[in-house]
């Protein structure tokens, strides 16, 4: 805005503003910022044109089978160990709100073991687990070698379901707690018993304000699935890590992991969206103007 | 008084009692309402009204005395000379027999007008949708909202959102209504609307039991009127006697103050 030298007091003739044109503020920063970001990628993208990275090589292992099963792997086992841990977590937090002390006392040491115990050490204590278990038994009827069941698979569904059973518990315990008290009582004043009024009211509104830290537990599961190679489980990185120990064009090969991780999480986040769309009718939505 | 002609009344307190961490709430509180009959709860913030009119709807326990609906213990089961609490599932069903309202509508913000009346019908009563529809569709006329059928709560006044809740409180067919100040988050201009669907449904039976701060329709509507304070019924008569000649000093105190204003 331009300062004038002394301040007039507005003339009060006939104005009408939807006749007159209205100058805004050129938005100087916005273009500072977009003229930096476009110096830094143009750098970048230099960097890696001129390095050492043969992009030939990265394309020819992009679909390479092994390297897609890797992807595969780490696709399921996000799926399945996200799908464990938000249901563990929405157990988790509806037993710490319980009339229950039993069950409150379960739910808060659930989240202070799994969230507490890092979780390299955790997937090693679930591999190792025959050490301490050496047979395992379902009431005597049949028993099984625990080594023959606990699979690096099992090991890495078992230590990341659980893990993410903590945090999200965590996460789903404040969305419930952000929904007003009187949506609750207005459904039981209709007659729904808690496990409805629940499932339709209050779950419902609590997964607007849930869904954006859900996500970003997801992705950084995601992740967090390459440390499951550490066991022997062989995710997208890992496999492409066994490519590049034979031929050595490890830039290359790290690409290709770079770009399928990119792709999954691009999926992920406008699959995000959609449901933020879905869980967002009826409410006035952020704070953007 | 008409809850002596009436055998059994709708709702019948004697002797309820109730305590927040020691201080008193509730204070032997005894009220008949017989059905078709609009009793209007008058007294002070703080005098109990709100808790126990949540009492009979269940939202609260009470720990003194005793609350019968249509002849129904509320909340206990007797065997013998014990008492067992009910079942989630039967209070559920006590409760059905209610419908309440409250101060703040509490409509459910992520369903429209017609979703939030249909719910009780279609999860609760097990109504088929298209059948809940069309009922709700009739009591959304009745409230005079028959074109917001597909909005959502956040998109309406607070006037139309208060009968929305009234709508959605009569789909589950209660035979007693609750209302629980119902114009007192609203807007001057907004009462009236919302106490002219009030007056209506008392005129076609509707048994009401109401707490409220609107004293012209305590005296209009109520057929009796209870003035509490300090968790005790102080005075309780035909609301003509109550609002015109209270035999109380301290109603005549209240009343005084709240016509003043």
């Amino acid at each position: 805005m331009s300062m004038s030298a002394s301040f007039h007091p507005v003339e009060q003739r006939g104005i009408d503003i939807s006749h007159m044109r209205v100058v805004r503020p050129i938005p100087y920063g916005r273009y500072l910022a977009v003229a930096l970001i476009l110096l830094a990628a143009a750098f970048i993208v230099k960097s890696f044109a001129e390095g050492q990275v043969d992009w030939s090589v990265t394309w020819q292992y992009m679909f390479w089978p092994n390297i897609l099963l890797g992807l595969v792997n780490t696709i399921w086992i996000s799926i399945l160990c996200m799908s464990i841990g938000i249901g563990i977590g929405l157990a988790c937090a509806l037993a710490r709100d319980s009339v229950n002390p039993v069950l409150r006392g379960a739910s808060i040491f659930y989240t202070w073991f799994f969230r507490g115990a890092p979780l390299i050490l955790q997937l090693l204590l679930w591999f190792n687990l025959a050490l301490i278990f050496p047979r395992m038994s379902l009431f005597g009827l049949f028993e099984v070698r625990t080594v023959d069941v606990i699979t690096p698979a099992v090991a890495a569904v078992l230590g990341f379901g659980l893990n993410a059973g903590a945090y999200a518990s965590e996460i789903i315990r404040a969305g419930l707690l952000g929904v007003d008290r009187g949506q609750f009582e207005a459904a039981k004043a209709i007659g729904m018993t808690n496990s409805i009024a629940l499932r339709r009211i209050v779950i419902p509104q609590a997964m607007r304000t849930v869904l954006p830290p859900l996500g970003n537990e997801f992705i950084s599961l995601i992740k967090m699935t390459s440390l499951a190679s550490i066991i022997g489980f062989s995710d997208l990185l890992r496999s492409v890590q066994n490519v590049y120990f034979i031929n050595t064009r490890i830039i290359e090969l790290l690409m290709v992991a770079t770009v399928w991780y990119l792709v999954v999480v691009t999926v992920l986040s406008i699959f995000q969206h959609r449901l933020e769309t879905r869980f967002g009718r009826g409410f006035a939505s952020g704070v953007r103007r | 008084m008409s809850a002596l002609s009436d055998p059994i009344p709708l709702v019948r307190a004697r002797g309820v009692g109730k305590s927040f961490h020691g201080s008193i709430a509730l204070d032997d509180v005894g009220i008949d309402v017989s059905r078709g009959e609009v009793v209007c709860i008058i007294g002070p913030s703080g005098s109990g009204k709100t808790t126990f009119l949540r009492c009979i709807n269940q939202l609260e326990t009470y720990d003194k005395g005793a609350i019968w609906l249509d002849g129904e213990l509320l909340g206990y089961r007797e065997m013998g000379d014990t008492l067992r609490p009910l079942s989630e599932r039967d209070i559920a069903r006590q409760r059905s027999k209610t419908g309440m309202v409250f101060q703040r509508f509490n409509l459910f913000p992520h369903l429209t007008a017609l979703q939030n009346i249909t719910e009780g019908p279609v999860r609760v009563l097990r109504q088929d949708r298209a059948r809940a529809e069309s009922s709700a569709m009739e009591l959304l006329k009745r409230v005079g909202l028959s074109g917001k059928a597909s909005a959502y709560p956040s998109e309406l006044s607070g006037g139309q959102q208060q009968r929305i809740a009234i709508a959605r409180a009569l789909a589950m067919q209660p035979q007693l209504m609750l209302f629980d100040e119902p114009t007192s988050a609203l807007d001057p201009e907004l009462v009236g609307e919302v106490l002219s669907v009030m007056r209506d449904l008392a005129g076609i039976g509707m048994t009401m039991l109401v707490v409220t701060h609107e004293m012209a329709f305590a005296r209009e509507v109520g057929d009796r009127v209870v003035f509490m304070d300090r968790g005790r019924v102080v005075e309780s008569g035909p609301a003509g006697q109550v609002m015109t000649s209270p035999k109380e000093e301290r109603t005549r105190n209240f009343l005084r103050l709240v016509s003043r204003a």
